[in-house]
């Protein structure tokens, strides 16, 4: 098998598995930032073996209970519909991460392949036509339950999520004017380099407005707080009441992996996407080995902090509660230590890189970059959510329709003024 | 005709940008959030089983019966907790009893799953004979019978 073939299944694999992978973690980080943010410790309860990794453990006990719990189907409800809701809710927001740019296109001695599962030239407007296939998922829910209170519960998220599909699509409208493309990759390599000399030219720099109000719409589509009408599980009914077990596990997954999407269509668009800031594809695969160097040194760097906290954690627990958490800090530590010491001697035999392989090292590295933005956007979405209260369903509608949009107009106009004024067009 | 009538007073445009606001509410999560991780141990949460709350002196927990110097019940079974306990807990059998004192309970059994802990039985006794001083609260048990105490229990204390 040649590299050209193996590449895309591999970017495939990376681009399902990835949202995946971080699911726990969100739930995770979703719980404990969540407990942070109002003085409380969060779960750390459920163990295997002793080990709680500080409540990741907890996802898994939620997945053994949802399994193991009675899968009811209400009467007289259409089955087809109702168990394709929860499986759209599912699989619809993994699919946009098919077309993130994961790292700059290597270059193999002529042959360009793209690290993405699927290249895409109007990339842009298929995120924003799987975003809109999410209401389907809640109608399909609402409508299939046979409950009235579905019924109203997925009309309200129906009517919101389409409102603000309007103001999402004109707020990106700026983004692609600036690009001249609409193709991720293009809108991508558009934000290396710098702005002003010291800014790195994201568009959240170039486009301040238009980012505001994508960030505002994105909230908004994934039904996250503050505009988590669609749920509002503290006082309004939501579409997915009929359902129990897994299927409401799906719904469940789906937003946080909607979650996870949407940071990475926002990182994308507007942080970059896997730019590292200030250093761009051609100087960092000029000086690959350097790179290497580098990320060992940090990969090691992260590992002696970890080994340091858990440390300082398992001094802490002996004082405290001589249980056996001490025993998971000393495993975990002396496993990070390892680890630190691995990158360590791993550092003295770096060689001079040929150049597929420094290729490969800088796409690893951008990956990295790209991954981390998705974080910290991630975290903004959890933060957001514990901070601000719930919208009202008319100053919802209100901001979408008679502030948002207009705005999103205004930064258009704006944009286009700019543009023709700077000559660029 | 239905009249609409306007409460409250309009919002500015710094209020209706929403944004200043917004910032503030997250500068204070934050706030909390990096106090949080940066100083665990200071967190006022009690970790439950591992860690205990220290009670207050008065706390009224699992009752006990005292004893008499040679270890018999200070208990003259005259039913003032029972008649006094009012979500009716207590039920005692009063036997005779021989060295001066009248009367002896024969079964006191004391029902911990009504109990409202209001501690009125220990007002009531004359005698001093019953207090809820244990500082017990860990209450539970596999079946409804292990968690009505007789008098034996109620003793050991
Ligand atoms: S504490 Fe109150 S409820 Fe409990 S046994 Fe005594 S009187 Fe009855
Ligand atoms: S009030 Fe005191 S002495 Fe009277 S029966 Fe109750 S415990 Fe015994």
């Amino acid at each position: 098998m040649s590299v050209e073939t193996v590449v895309p299944f591999v970017m495939v694999l990376i681009a399902a598995l990835l949202p995946l992978s971080l699911l726990p973690v969100m739930i995770w980080a979703e719980r404990k930032v969540s407990a942070f943010i109002q003085d409380r410790t969060g779960p750390n309860r459920a163990e295997i073996l002793g080990i709680r990794l500080g409540g990741v453990i907890h996802a898994i006990a939620d997945v053994v209970k949802l399994m193991s719990k009675e899968e009811m189907t209400p009467a007289r409800v259409n089955r087809f519909y109702f168990v394709l809701g929860p499986f759209l809710a599912l699989f619809v927001p993994l699919v946009s991460f098919a077309i993130i740019p994961l790292a700059d296109s290597l270059n193999l001695g002529g042959t360009v392949i793209p690290l993405r599962a699927v290249t895409l030239n109007v990339g842009i407007l298929f995120v924003l036509a799987v975003t809109s296939f999410h209401v389907y998922a809640v109608v399909f829910g609402a409508w299939a339950s046979n409950n009235s209170f579905t019924l109203l519960g997925g009309l309200r998220s129906a009517a919101q999520m389409i409102s603000y599909e309007l103001g999402l699509g004109l707020s990106v409208v700026g983004t692609v004017m600036v690009a001249q493309s609409l193709d991720l990759g293009r809108i991508v390599e558009h934000q290396g380099g710098t702005l002003l000399g010291f800014l790195p030219a994201w568009n959240l720099f170039l486009q301040p407005l238009g980012f505001l109000i994508f960030l505002v719409c994105i909230f908004a589509e994934t039904n996250r707080n503050p505009f988590d009408l669609t749920e509002g599980e503290s006082e309004i009914v939501g579409y997915h009441l009929e359902y129990s077990s897994m299927k409401f596990a799906m719904f469940f997954m789906g937003e946080y992996i909607a979650i996870i999407g949407a940071s990475a269509v926002t990182a994308t668009l507007f942080f970059g996407g896997y730019q590292v800031p200030y250093l761009d594809t051609d100087f960092l695969r000029a000086h690959s080995t350097g790179v290497l160097r580098v990320m060992l040194v940090s990969m090691g760097a992260i590992c002696f902090v970890l080994a340091l906290l858990y440390r300082r954690y398992h001094r802490r627990l002996t004082a405290l509660y001589h249980d056996r958490r001490r025993n998971e800090a000393r495993m975990l530590g002396g496993m990070m230590l390892l680890m630190g010491l691995a990158a360590v001697v791993a550092l003295l035999f770096v060689s001079p890189l040929p150049e597929a392989g420094g290729q490969v090292v800088v796409a690893a590295v951008q990956m990295t970059t790209l991954l981390v933005k998705i974080l910290v956007v991630s975290f903004f979405f959890i933060w957001i959510r514990w901070t601000l209260p719930r919208f009202r369903y008319d100053q919802l509608m209100g901001l979408g329709w008679k502030v948002l949009i207009p705005l999103a107009l205004l930064n258009i106009f704006l944009t286009g003024a700019l543009l023709v004024f700077s000559g660029r067009t | 005709m239905i009249g609409v009538r306007k409460i409250g007073r309009p919002m500015d445009l710094k209020e209706r940008s929403y944004l200043v606001e917004v910032a503030r509410g997250l500068a204070i999560s934050m706030a909390h959030f990096a106090r949080n991780v940066v100083k665990q141990d200071e967190m006022p949460t009690i970790q439950y089983p591992e860690e205990k709350r220290v009670l207050p002196e008065r706390f009224r927990g699992r009752h006990r019966l005292t004893q008499r110097e040679d270890g018999t019940p200070r208990c003259v079974a005259c039913f003032c907790c029972q008649t006094a306990c009012p979500a009716d807990c207590i039920s005692i059998e009063a036997t005779e009893r021989e060295d001066g004192y009248e009367k002896v309970p024969a079964r006191f059994d004391l029902n911990i799953l009504r109990c409202v802990f209001c501690g009125l039985c220990v007002e009531a006794c004359p005698c001093d004979a019953i207090r809820m001083d244990t500082g017990k609260y860990e209450l539970s048990g596999d079946d409804r019978g292990s968690l009505i105490y007789d008098l034996n229990t109620l003793l050991k204390d």
